[in-house]
């Protein structure tokens, strides 16, 4: 098995994964119907990528694990997503915030990935970039009515992008894994993912009239299984069944 | 004129076959129409391979569909045959056939108007009164591959179907 490969497609399936579960937690809850819909179609769109991902990752690993006992079986430190996505949805704003910088940063690298050395990643990523694509439209127009709308609305967005903007830290940090996959072909530079992420976030927070915050230092990465406390909770909901039944098929 | 080979005659019998499997989210709309099925061709140990793309990664009509298409396969009886997923090139709205849009259209979803490179594209034409005095609801409708409008003049929702 390719280790690091392996680490590297957990990474990606991960992140979508996670961050689709937390979407789906809007389901019957959101600000309006047409929401609901949305919030609910990028969730669906981002777990078909993580089985894709998943699946991929079972078969570089194997062991004969499949997509679904790589999502429901896993502890917390098994899980490699960026510690972004999985915070709690908030208010809509909050949650707004949240995918607009996952977005980003997921256009970036499937847009790099479209030509990885790796044909089963470079085939997700064909696929993927178009839906993400979607997403971003989605998420960077709610971003620019929240931020330049009621004096409420945008000091709730502002306050949302200052709170969630330490995870971003983490998008970009290259570490041994990262640096493998690049000397391959497989995966971009983080450093030319971040010049693109960085002009189209300024763009878009100059449009949202929302101010970009400090960079500070953060060191906690969920790319290295590092999760926050809220992270427990969000396994215990999605893998309740598979843990209280196991083996339960459709 | 030759008669078809035996495998021509399977290949065409699949066609034939998967001509008839429809859309379960959209009746009348079949996988052939929609631009699904990528290939029909022989392979080397006799079977037939079938290329079939998901329209949307996440799109639960997929499983359904690649079912039927298993089903509508075994039924048309064209010998041993395996149905293959396609991720790359990814499927686009571009390839719904002519005879696609129009079953869209006679739906009441109006087919996607743009080349899906230009995802900003011009107003939706209503496809009730045909003005083109629209406005989006929601970038994302009841199907993954569906956005909601509506017509100011005749004033009615409509459903499009999103270029990608």
């Amino acid at each position: 098995m390719n280790a690091d490969l392996y680490r590297y497609v957990l990474r990606l399936g991960d992140t979508s994964l996670v961050l689709g579960q937390r979407l789906g937690e809007w389901v019957g809850h959101a600000p309006a119907l047409e929401e609901d819909l949305g919030l609910a179609n990028i969730a669906l769109d981002l777990i078909g990528q993580a089985r894709l991902l998943l699946g991929y990752a079972g078969q570089i690993e194997n062991r004969g694990r499949t997509e679904d006992e790589l999502a429901f079986l896993r502890e917390p430190g098994e899980y490699f997503n960026l510690r972004l996505v999985e915070q709690p949805n908030g208010d809509f704003g909050t949650t707004i915030v949240r995918q607009v910088l996952a977005d980003a940063y997921q256009l970036e690298m499937y847009e790099r990935l479209l030509t990885s050395a790796d044909e089963h990643l470079a085939a997700v990523a064909c696929k993927a970039v178009k839906e993400t694509r979607y997403h971003l439209r989605y998420s960077g127009g709610w971003l620019v009515r929240l931020g330049d709308g009621t004096p409420e609305s945008h000091r709730r967005v502002q306050s949302a992008l200052n709170q969630l903007w330490p995870y971003t830290v983490e998008l970009f940090v290259e570490d041994e894994v990262d640096r493998a996959m690049v000397d391959r072909g497989i995966a971009p530079r983080l450093a030319d993912v971040q010049r693109q992420w960085n002009s189209r976030m300024d763009a878009l927070l100059a449009e949202a009239t929302l101010v970009r915050p400090g960079e500070r230092p953060y060191t906690w990465f969920g790319k290295h299984g590092q999760h926050s406390e809220h992270f427990g909770y969000l396994l215990a909901e999605m893998q309740y069944l598979q843990r209280a039944y196991p083996g339960a098929r459709w | 004129m030759n008669a078809p080979s035996p495998i021509d005659a399977r290949v065409e019998r699949a066609w034939a076959a998967l001509a008839c499997v429809d859309d379960p989210e959209i009746p009348g709309l079949s996988v052939v129409d929609l631009g699904v099925i990528r290939f029909v061709e022989p392979h080397a140990d006799g079977s037939l391979k079938v290329g079939l793309s998901p329209t949307y990664t996440g799109c639960p009509a997929t499983e359904v569909i690649g079912t039927l298409v298993e089903h509508a396969l075994a039924a048309a009886e064209v010998g041993s045959f395996q149905v293959k997923r396609v991720l790359a090139p990814a499927w686009t709205s571009d390839w719904i056939t002519a005879e696609g849009r129009r079953k869209l259209g006679l739906y009441g979803i109006m087919p996607p108007e743009h080349s899906s490179s230009s995802l900003h594209g011009r107003a939706v034409t209503c496809p009730r009164c045909q003005s083109t005095d629209t406005e989006t609801v929601s970038e994302f409708g009841s199907t993954p591959c569906k956005a909601l409008h509506r017509c100011r003049a005749c004033l009615e929702p409509f459903e499009y179907f999103k270029c990608i």
